[in-house]
């Protein structure tokens, strides 16, 4: 025990904290994309893990082609918006259920992204290429480039879900029926809102790319899950320090957050020398925590064990 | 203004659960008036206003709303024309979003959704108007989240929201039923006073056999998915209902099964 405490140095984890908040800033990217299906349209979109890695792939690819690091990442919108246009497709289309849809697209980008990079499970990007968004290398200067990115992501995705056609959109994860009476056309607000979440998630593989200098086509695996902790673990801290007032603005702000939290978690799991595979178990059980507490709480409320309990206590 | 030329539908074909709800429905609305519904439960009344809204499309028939053809139109490409009041009062409004953001959403029925920002000032300004109106104290909430209004409010608002864009029909489906006779008072009384400065041409379908005869300029009573008693002008001006409840048995050779709206 002794031996273990005298390993674990605080200067060490120090280090550590930026390379962890940089990396929480581009997976906050990422749940911003994720709080688009999940909390804006009410719609689990499973697409993402593929298009985290088409974003990285279409990044390496095209770097080490040449192409400028910055142009790369609008690229890999552009594929997102395209991966998640056909989930979309797929679902209102064909009527095939979203989570299946985005099951189905994810499944087939697996093989695209493995043919975007020539039929290599992973592309290495050079560290010594210049103008890459951000780096590994350069931590501090990472972090300043993906901290303005997100906060112009924020400030866009303000903007947009404040006009009529992101209101619409909010009106159609909302409630359906009232938004079809307002001629709203639910279908086409579908498809958009899933493009606009992958074309994000495929910018954060991207920049995910750049930053740890390869691109994987593993490296969404799971993603979903992480999104979905930021966001959750953004508003139960964001709701904690601000209560009903968080407004929408405060809610993007806080998704950021909430990935940033996350990392700084695991960058301290990893300092604490434990075993970092068992970070996708603690990620899955505090998500299902999360999730099921407003459940709980509402039945805790409304119980029939409870009703049982005060007809006994009358009778 | 509206036209329904035999229309039928039937649910679930060709299944044990097969159900003729409309067997020709023929129904023609002038520009203004105020048709009250009524009929028992399964009568084919909100089928009727669906078929109109679009919701599905209709076996055979065809639907006319101000000379244009909507027949081969789905519910959010006919909403330009149609304005909404739904049973449940959670239909007609978004919970999660606010008083003004639900106006805002109305005000643009039928109309191009861009890049524009949503809540302007001065919508702000004319929607406060519209809801002192109302008389339920919406008018200082704009930023309220819907989601805190009661059922009353959220009718009244909903009523607010199907009118803001004139439309050619107006459909109300037993859009009080859901609330305390008081609450449902204020609700009729709003809905009396905007049908009539709009002079919209509406159709109110009711359980209470004393609303469809106090309110409106026309009464029709359904019965199997059919139009079968239609009263208007000073006939309707002098129904009672006892004499309604006569026509009824006249019409469908069989008395009126429905507890409710006696008591009504
Ligand atoms: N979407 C649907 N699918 C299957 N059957 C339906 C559907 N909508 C209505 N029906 C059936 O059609 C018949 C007419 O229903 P409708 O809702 O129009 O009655 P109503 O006159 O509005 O009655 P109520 O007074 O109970 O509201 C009923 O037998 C109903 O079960
Ligand atoms: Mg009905």
């Amino acid at each position: 025990m002794g031996a273990y405490l005298s390993s674990l140095s605080f200067v060490d984890l120090a280090g550590r904290l930026p390379a962890a908040a940089a990396q929480g800033l581009f997976w906050g990217i990422m749940a911003l994309g994720v709080y688009i299906t999940f909390r804006i349209l009410d719609i689990a979109d499973l697409t993402v893990d593929g298009t985290f890695a088409t974003g990285g792939a279409v990044s390496a690819v095209m770097i080490m082609k040449g192409v400028n690091p910055w142009v790369t990442v609008l690229v890999a919108l552009v594929a997102g918006l395209a991966a998640g246009f056909v989930t979309g497709f797929l679902h209102t289309k064909f009527g095939i259920p979203a989570i299946l849809a985005g099951i189905l697209t994810q499944y087939a980008l697996y093989s695209i992204n493995l043919a975007i990079m020539d039929f290599k499970a992973n592309t290495a990007v050079s560290s010594a290429t210049p103008n890459l968004v951000m780096t590994g290398l350069n931590v501090n200067q990472s972090l300043l480039v993906c901290f303005i990115l997100a906060a112009v992501i924020i400030a866009i995705m303000y903007w947009f879900f404040g006009t009529e056609l992101g209101s619409a959109l909010r009106a159609t994860g909302a409630n359906q029926e009232m938004s079809k009476a307002q001629g709203i056309n639910v279908n086409r607000m579908k498809v958009v809102g899933l493009a606009i979440s992958n074309g994000l998630v495929a910018v954060a593989g991207a920049l995910s790319t750049q930053y740890s200098g390869f691109a994987d086509v593993n490296a969404g695996r799971g993603s979903i899950v992480i999104g979905l902790a930021a966001v959750i673990i953004g508003e139960v801290v964001g709701e904690a320090i601000f209560g009903k007032k968080l407004n929408f603005a405060g809610h993007l702000i806080f998704v950021v957050v909430g990935a940033i939290i996350y990392y700084l978690v695991y960058t301290l799991i990893l300092w604490l020398q434990m075993n970092p595979n068992l970070m996708k178990l603690f990620t899955a059980i505090i998500v299902a925590l999360f999730l099921a507490v407003p459940y709980l709480r509402s039945k805790s409320k409304n119980s029939f064990a409870k009703a049982g309990k005060q007809s006994k206590k009358e009778a | 203004m509206l036209e329904l030329k035999n229309i039928t539908k039937t649910f679930n074909k060709g299944t044990i659960t097969e159900k003729h709800a409309l067997n020709g429905v023929n129904l023609t609305l002038e520009d203004g008036d105020f048709v009250t519904v009524i009929g028992g439960n399964g009568a084919g009344k909100s089928t009727t206003l669906n078929a109109i809204a679009g919701v599905w499309p209709v076996d055979t028939g065809s639907i006319i709303i101000d000379g244009q053809d909507v027949t081969g139109l789905p519910d959010f490409k006919r909403a330009s024309l149609i304005g909404r009041v739904f049973q449940d009062p959670m239909t007609g409004t978004a919970a999660t979003m606010q008083i003004d953001e639900n106006l805002a959403l109305a005000a643009r029925r039928g109309k191009k959704r861009g890049l524009k920002w949503e809540v302007t000032a001065k919508e702000r300004e004319f929607y406060r108007e519209k809801l002192k109106l109302l008389d339920l104290g919406l008018d200082q909430r704009l930023s309220a989240k819907v989601g805190l209004l009661s059922g009353g409010q959220r009718q009244a608002l909903t009523l607010l929201m199907a009118t803001l864009v004139k439309p050619k029909v107006l459909l109300l489906d037993e859009h009080t039923a859901a609330l305390d006779p008081k609450t449902a008072e204020k609700v009729l009384n709003a809905t009396d006073r905007i049908v009539a400065e709009g002079h919209l041409t509406t159709l109110m379908v009711t359980h209470n056999m004393r609303d469809a005869i106090e309110h409106g300029n026309r009464l029709i009573m359904m019965n199997e998915g059919k139009v079968v008693v239609d009263v208007k002008g000073e006939e309707k001006k002098q129904l009672t209902v006892e004499k309604l409840l006569q026509l009824f048995e006249k019409a469908s050779g069989s008395e009126f099964a429905n507890d409710q709206a006696l008591l009504g």
